[in-house]
């Protein structure tokens, strides 16, 4: 059985919550003493309707404040997949926890409330889904109940939010109507709403293919470390432990290490102490070399005949994430990308994106929480990477702030 | 000469794995990919620290930690110790098994008595019905921690057991006090785990975080490893409180109410003996233990663990002060 990650957004009280909440409910997925739980905390609460949205807002003053401050992940099966869900908040001083959320989604939910249409916050959770890339987005048209299930309304915000796709690069986009609150085409087709003849969403959840959003051609392996362990038996063992970012490599392939360019060729590959002779995507394999090289953890191999780019110039939108200081010209982070970190300064910020017209903003001074721009970087060392939207593994990374040491930035090479 | 016993035990232990080769690799399966995450997490902990730890508790969960480990990084052996916060409230099957363990992979292992916390900086013990040592568990880990150092501590909990669990993140940063901020967490993007702390502060480190129970019980039948045997079906003395099993041991206070049963059970968790509970079952074997709980309605912690019942936010409030 196979695994699809998905994650909610949108604005704030369009109902992400409620809608984790009952698809779980639907499928049968909270359990007896998860549901009195709920049961009991939402008696607590003003009008004491069960509250499905307390299943993921959990701490404590999320239920306070009725509101989703940092993802929740939770997990779910049904016959035909397993289900890794989380769930983002809508509010904008949040938006960095719903990054988080995004950055490993094979899919997004985006949610819109039916009464009030596209908000600032949907344009903002559309325009990061897109730049990170999450291959199917499925916008879901919620609380179609207070709008009197009205297919008019529900096509006039489907036309409005395909108008705002097209300015950016979602490579599968699927509208529906729902009720989150109620159930409708969540799991069970709606009786409400019988002009829609479309899939319910767990349908299309269900059927999604994550296989060809595998970038399986470009053998990328990052070095995390080197297993030596200098006993008699294994005095010269010397195996590279890290994980596929994409492609493959097989037993006997000729290799290049990056950024050195020194060549060699694969002698053995193991897992868990036993030989394989291929490596897939995202495998979490060792790497024995033909050659004595010198390699160490933030290397990477890459097959002989299809490098990626070697740099220490590099453009990347960027989102900025820190609340406390912006990010302007001339500063300098640490950038990590796959297990490489380097020092890096800022040359210049080329334009930021407007967060509403989605267009580009020239001459700005600096960065602040969560505006997202496209930034000129130069690094210390080389960095061997992919662009972004090609190879998300190997055109990600991440800015560390060296006082601090919090992430401040995520970055897609282009 | 210790140290060259233990590295021969390390090959035999690696050659185990290999008999166990009988997967179909070619069809990524969840627990496959699920496998290769948890054992890239333990190689960015192994690449990014200096000193870590993996919490070791002789449940299933820190048994399929381990298990991870030994494969993350074969031939050779685990890089880091194994810690045991040991309550003194232990079952005696799993303080065994932990050292069995230890012995058989050859890694060092480091246990620290909660009873020595206590005497040293005279606490007060919890007394009366459902007293529990748990939550003193804090004071032991933050001090063990301090004493050897530990930049990283490697523990098993998995996001679907506890809602506050639920939030956390794989790299949970802890500040100079063991504290967790739910509301500060840092953005933690794609697989970039960012481990930089200052001196003091750690990391507390979940490969598990994105398995389920039963995946972890599925994995333990996969890779056919032998639990505890606490884990299946026997018959034990009972405490009958409130309608839960608990061992009856010398260590849980009785109450008046408390009926004293004797049942064939088996344990889902194992934690401290005073705040675990067992389930009646018949189940001999991990397959017949996988369809109990399979068709269980109630949760793992729903079902076994005292401490999380006793307010809507016990959870939260206890990583915030520093608990595991
Ligand atoms: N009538 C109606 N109400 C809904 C529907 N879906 C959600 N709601 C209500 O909308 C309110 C907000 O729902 P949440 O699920 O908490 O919203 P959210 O998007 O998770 O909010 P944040 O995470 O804070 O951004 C709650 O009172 C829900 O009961 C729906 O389909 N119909
Ligand atoms: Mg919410």
């Amino acid at each position: 059985m196979d695994l699809l990650r998905f994650i909610t957004a949108g604005s704030v009280d369009d109902g992400k919550s409620t809608l984790i909440g009952r698809l779980l409910f639907d499928t049968k997925n909270i359990l007896a003493d998860q549901m009195e739980a709920i049961e009991r905390a939402s008696k607590s609460r003003n009008d004491g309707e069960i509250d499905l949205a307390l299943l993921t807002d959990g701490l404590r003053s999320e239920r306070e404040q009725g509101i989703t401050i940092d993802v929740a992940y939770k997990y779910f099966q049904t016959p035909n997949r397993k289900f890794i869900s989380i769930d983002a908040p809508g509010h904008i001083q949040y938006t960095r926890n719903m990054v988080t959320g995004a950055s490993n989604a094979d899919l997004a939910i985006i949610l819109v409330d039916a009464r009030h249409g596209v908000a600032e916050q949907t344009r903002r959770h559309s325009l990061i889904a897109s730049m990170l890339g999450i291959p199917h987005v499925v916008v879901a048209i919620n609380k179609m109940d207070l709008v009197g299930n009205s297919e008019d309304a529900f096509l006039e915000i489907a036309q409005t939010y395909k108008d705002l796709a097209d300015k950016l690069n979602i490579k599968d986009l699927t509208i529906i109507p729902v009720s989150a609150l109620n159930g409708d085409n969540i799991v069970e087709r709606s009786k409400n709403m019988p002009w829609y003849t479309g899939e319910t969403l767990l349908s299309i959840l269900e059927t999604v293919n994550v296989l060809k959003d595998k970038n399986t051609t470009d053998g990328r392996f990052s070095v995390q470390y080197v297993i030596r362990p200098q006993t008699e038996e294994l005095h010269d063992y010397r195996g590279y432990a890290g994980r596929l970012q994409s492609g493959s490599l097989r037993k006997g392939e000729a290799v290049k290490i990056l950024p050195s360019g020194t060549e060699s060729k694969i002698a053995r590959i193991e897992f868990g102490g036993q030989e394989i002779i291929e490596a897939g995507v995202f495998e979490s394999v060792t790497i024995l070399l033909e050659d004595d090289v010198d390699i160490s953890r933030g290397d990477m191999i890459v097959s002989v005949d299809n490098s990626p780019i070697v740099s220490q110039d590099i453009e990347a939108l960027v989102c900025w994430m820190d609340d406390r200081k912006t990010l302007k010209a001339g500063d300098k982070y640490l950038l990590q990308h796959g297990t490489a970190r380097t020092k890096c300064s800022v040359r210049s910020i080329e334009y930021q994106i407007d967060i509403n017209s989605y267009e580009k903003l020239d001459e700005v001074e600096s960065l602040k929480l969560n505006d997202v721009a496209r930034i000129v970087l130069r690094t210390a060392q080389p960095i061997a990477y992919d662009p972004y939207q090609q190879n998300r593994a190997n055109g990600a990374a991440i800015l560390i702030d060296e006082t601090s040491n919090v992430t401040v930035g995520a970055c897609m090479v282009e | 000469m210790s140290n060259e016993v233990s590295m021969s035990i390390s090959v035999k232990e690696a050659s185990d794995l290999s008999d166990q080769g009988n997967i179909d690799r070619r069809k990524p399966d969840y627990l496959d990919q699920l496998e290769a995450e948890a054992i890239y997490i333990m190689r960015e902990v192994a690449g990014q620290f200096e000193r870590p730890a993996l919490l070791f508790s002789g449940g299933k969960d820190s048994i399929t930690l381990v298990r991870l480990a030994q494969k993350a990084f074969a031939p050779g052996k685990i890089p880091f110790p194994l810690v045991h916060i040991d309550t003194g409230h232990n079952f005696v099957e799993a303080t065994d098994y932990r050292d069995m363990l230890a012995e058989k992979t050859g890694s060092k292992l480091i246990v620290r008595y909660v009873e020595d916390t206590i005497k040293a900086k005279n606490l007060k013990e919890p007394t009366g019905k459902n007293a529990s040592r748990n939550w003193l568990q804090t004071f032991t880990l933050l001090d063990t921690i301090e004493e050897f150092g530990f930049d990283a501590c490697i523990g098993g909990a998995r996001r679907d057991e506890e809602k506050a669990r639920a939030k956390e993140r794989i790299f949970s940063f802890r500040d100079e006090f063991g504290q967790w901020d739910p509301k500060r967490q840092r953005p933690e993007l794609w697989n970039l785990f960012n481990g930089r702390i200052h001196k003091g502060e750690n990391v507390r480190v979940f490969p598990i975080s994105n398995w389920t129970e039963l995946d972890v019980w599925a994995y333990l039948q996969r890779e056919g490893i032998t639990l505890p045997s606490i884990y299946f079906a026997h018959e034990r003395e009972c405490i009958l409180r409130d309608g839960r099993l608990l061992y009856n041991t010398p260590v849980i206070e009785k109450d008046p109410e408390d009926q004293i049963v004797t049942r064939q059970v088996r344990f889902r968790t194992v934690g401290d003996m005073t705040c675990t509970a067992a389930v009646e079952s018949s189940a001999a074997t991990l397959e017949e233990v996988i369809a109990e709980i399979t068709v269980s309605r109630i949760s793992e912690r729903g079902e076994t663990r005292i401490d999380d019942q006793q307010t809507e936010a016990a959870m939260e409030d206890r990583k915030k002060g520093g608990y595991f």
